[in-house]
């Protein structure tokens, strides 16, 4: 079917982009009026609390999310490594960068798993108070956009080979899309990183 | 046309690529617009007729209050009848489920699923949508959200009761049918978020060479706005979906006040702290733009069906298209009208009690450019016609009696009341649905190559427009005189006990809709008996000028034999020097 409908890999004559990479920019529009209705949330129930704790009083482990923010920056800079390699053609360097990505975000994974349980060990919990419920909340809707990541990279770089052989554009167009998505889901947690830890 | 040569040359390659389809890839499983766009349509119709049930069966408790329902009454279980009697509970999600239902699972995937899959692709000349793998994943996702909403009827409590509107802190404490309601919601919200990306690229990619912004069909421009509502409104109902389930499940206090007493106990489960105030904006926050999801589709095919029987240009092309981009444009920033009664301070309410009277403006213009339309045209009276003819002014009626529910002073007074039930069922129901009547008889043909009875559509059309006016035209009287929309039985309350006349008009009302109900009958059996044993038709049998009658009927897989170029604007109907009376986008 793909073979029929145009623009799935060279672009538009007018709008200068093939209909993938006008899907996800779209769909990352709807992405941020999700997040943003989140953030809103968050500004609306600090503002109207009589005691919101300030960073020093939650319990938040700083350091621990300031290596996941290092991890998660880096992982933006593999995949675009991963697309740059696609586009002067060198394969095997490529798949080493979405190895390198779905690596990184494995890492921020982990160490997101290490925190959540250290919080339900010393008994806080979503219900604790409205802070931890928005901590929770938009941190683990976030978690599963990371989660969402893993899943497509992995799928692409299990493919990766056939796929480079058959439509290498196809796959370099693929590439950037999700690379487009990631650098999302990475400014998602560069704006939770401080709204959460450090204010 | 030589410039189509490539692209067919891609058809012969393609066809040869993939041989028969076996059935359940073929009808099931199809990534065919044409296909999902009959699924969509299908399972829309189906619950459309389910939510009018339920609310046939709301109607005997309102007109016969404490007495058992007839049939039903012996049919259902003990946990929502009692001795026959509709119990309070089983009302209040009758009246909720009816909300959803028709709104999420019946309308919008008609309107937008059902017509906008099969004809935009078609009207802009396009082998198919942009992604056709994405376009099956969205109705299998719509499909799923109605098995978990239908699904929810059946766990212990009951369906969800908090209305369709699911207010907090009502809705956290509420049985578990609720939590079904938001794992229903997420997944329909998921389908028309792929459905609205599917649809704004294709509109905006794979219209046909020569086919510019201006020379689209209206139909094409309402589905494209239509899209960015749902596209921009959607997530933030997700959000608050995902917190409600956090405040049902992980008891969270998003939206639980602080100090909630319930039946004289104090609340225990939750600690409070929230805000049931921010649930009302979210959701609104949707379901405004929402409104006009159902809307502007209906305005589209009543553009299309009115161009097509005057025979005349639609009057004010440009007018049309500035006016529902601006409608769209507005329609995010008008929400809080739903929520004067709240408190939310005068401010609030200015500033909304403004934008919604901007908002009337454009809407106006539209409903004053269809009308325009008619101006001095031979018209056909076919059925469609018949149908968009009758949604001028039951549109008309349902929106001018908005004003006084966006003016703060008159909504005190008619707030919650059947006024505002009769208010927005006259945009949505003679409104939207007749224009969803118009679309099933004006693309029958194209979709199945037959024609639907011209007698039983006639007798169809005007007993829902003599019922359905029945049923809303009283609502305004009682909403007028205080009845409140969500009363289980009318003997509890002074309004009826004072004015027993107005009990024989709730029973009237009642009436009416069983009437109404009854009068689909011709309808479907039109609809079942044409698809196999309907008048045959030639590809174009209302002699009509847009892309979709270019194709044959039905339009085979990839729709066009050759990619189409388009030469013309989409209603060059009766043009001086041309051999008919209607010249097709297509021909030079």
């Amino acid at each position: 079917m793909s073979d029929v409908i145009p623009y799935t890999v060279e672009p538009h004559p007018v709008t200068g982009v093939p209909n993938p990479k006008l899907g996800i920019w779209l769909f990352l529009a709807s992405e941020v009026m999700l997040f943003g209705a989140l953030f809103s949330t968050y500004v609306l129930l600090r503002v109207g609390s009589d005691h919101w704790p300030r960073h020093t009083e939650t319990g938040l482990n700083v350091p621990l999310a300031t290596v996941n923010t290092i991890v998660l920056i880096l992982s933006s800079v593999t995949v675009v490594m991963a697309w740059y390699s696609l586009k002067i053609g060198e394969f095997g360097r490529a798949k080493l960068f979405v190895a390198a990505t779905i690596a990184c975000a494995c890492t921020f994974m982990v160490i997101k798993y290490f925190e959540y349980s250290h919080k339900f060990h010393v008994g806080t919990f979503p219900s604790t108070s409205n802070f931890y419920a928005v901590y929770f909340t938009m941190t683990g809707l976030h978690g599963l956009h990371v989660l969402g990541g893993i899943i497509v990279f992995s799928y692409l770089l299990a493919t990766s080979n056939q796929w480079w052989q058959q439509h290498p554009e196809q796959f370099t167009n693929r590439i950037e899309c999700t690379g487009l998505y990631w650098h999302f889901v990475d400014l998602v947690w560069i704006f939770l990183f401080p709204s959460l830890y450090l204010l | 046309m030589s410039s189509s040569h490539h692209r067919e040359e891609q058809h012969g390659g393609h066809d040869a690529h993939h041989p028969q389809l076996g059935f359940w890839r073929k009808y099931v499983f199809s990534v065919d617009h044409k296909i999902i766009g009959i699924q969509y349509a299908v399972t829309g119709l189906c619950f459309l007729l389910f939510g009018f049930c339920l609310m046939m069966l709301m109607r005997w408790q309102l007109a016969y209050p404490g007495q058992p329902i007839p049939i039903f009454g012996r049919i259902l279980p003990a946990s929502l009848v009692n001795a026959g009697v509709m119990l309070p509970d089983f009302y209040n999600a009758l009246g909720a489920m009816h909300g959803t239902i028709m709104v999420f699972m019946g309308v919008v995937p008609l309107a937008v699923g059902g017509f906008g899959n099969y004809i935009v692709p078609l009207q802009i000349g396009a082998p198919d949508m942009a992604f056709p793998r994405l376009n099956m994943t969205s109705y299998w996702c719509y499909f799923v959200g109605g098995v978990i909403m239908l699904a929810s009827f059946f766990v212990p409590g009951g369906a969800a009761a908090s209305g369709w509107t699911s207010y907090a802190p009502l809705s956290v404490i509420a049985s578990m049918g609720q939590t079904f309601w938001l794992f229903g919601m997420i997944f329909l919200i998921t389908s028309s978020l792929l459905g609205s990306i599917n649809f704004l690229v294709t509109i905006i990619q794979l219209r046909a060479k020569g086919l510019t912004f201006f020379r689209l069909p209206f139909f094409v421009w309402a589905q494209f706005v239509t899209s960015f509502l749902l596209l921009l409104a959607f997530p933030p109902l997700e959000a608050a979906g995902v917190m409600q389930l956090m405040d049902r499940l992980a008891h969270t206090n998003f939206f639980v006040p602080s100090g909630l007493v319930i039946s004289e106990q104090p609340l225990t489960s939750h600690v409070g702290g929230g805000s049931p105030l921010l649930w009302q904006h979210l959701f609104w926050f949707l379901a405004h733009p929402e409104v006009y999801v159902l809307i502007l589709p209906a305005m589209g095919i009543v553009a299309e069906v009115i161009a097509n029987n005057t025979r005349k240009p639609l009057w004010g092309y440009r007018t049309l298209v500035y006016a529902i981009v601006f409608l769209g444009f507005m329609s995010f920033i008008v929400w809080a009208h739903h929520m004067f009664m709240t408190g939310m301070g005068t401010k609030m309410s200015n500033f909304f009690q403004t934008t919604t009277m901007i908002i009337s403006i454009p809407s106006v213009v539209i409903l004053t450019c269809l009308i325009l339309s008619l101006w001095g045209a031979q018209i056909r009276f076919t059925v469609p016609m018949l149908f968009a003819l009758a949604f001028l002014p039951m549109f008309g009626i349902g929106g001018l009696t908005g004003l006084p529910l966006g003016l703060t002073g008159a909504d005190v007074h008619l707030h919650d009341t059947y006024y505002v039930i009769a208010h927005f069922h006259y945009v949505v129901a003679p409104g939207t649905i007749f224009a969803l009547f118009a679309g099933v008889y004006y693309w029958f043909p194209k979709v199945t190559g037959r024609k639907m009875n011209d007698t039983l559509g006639k007798v169809h059309f005007w007993l829902s427009l003599v019922f359905i006016n029945g049923v809303f035209l009283p609502m305004f009287i009682q909403g007028m005189y205080g009845g409140h929309r969500r009363g289980y039985d009318p003997n509890e309350y002074d309004l009826y006990k004072n004015f027993p006349a107005m009990l024989g008009l709730v029973k009237g009302i009642s009436m009416s809709a069983w009437l109404l109900g009854l009068s689909q009958i011709p309808f479907i059996i039109n609809f079942l008996h044409s698809i196999w044993a309907g008048e045959k038709v030639t590809q174009n049998p209302w002699e009509a000028t847009t892309l979709e009658w270019a194709a044959p009927s039905p339009p085979p897989h990839g729709n066009f034999a050759m990619a189409p170029v388009v030469y013309c604007g989409p209603y060059e109907y009766s043009c001086p020097g041309r051999p008919h009376d209607f010249w097709p986008q297509h021909l030079a």
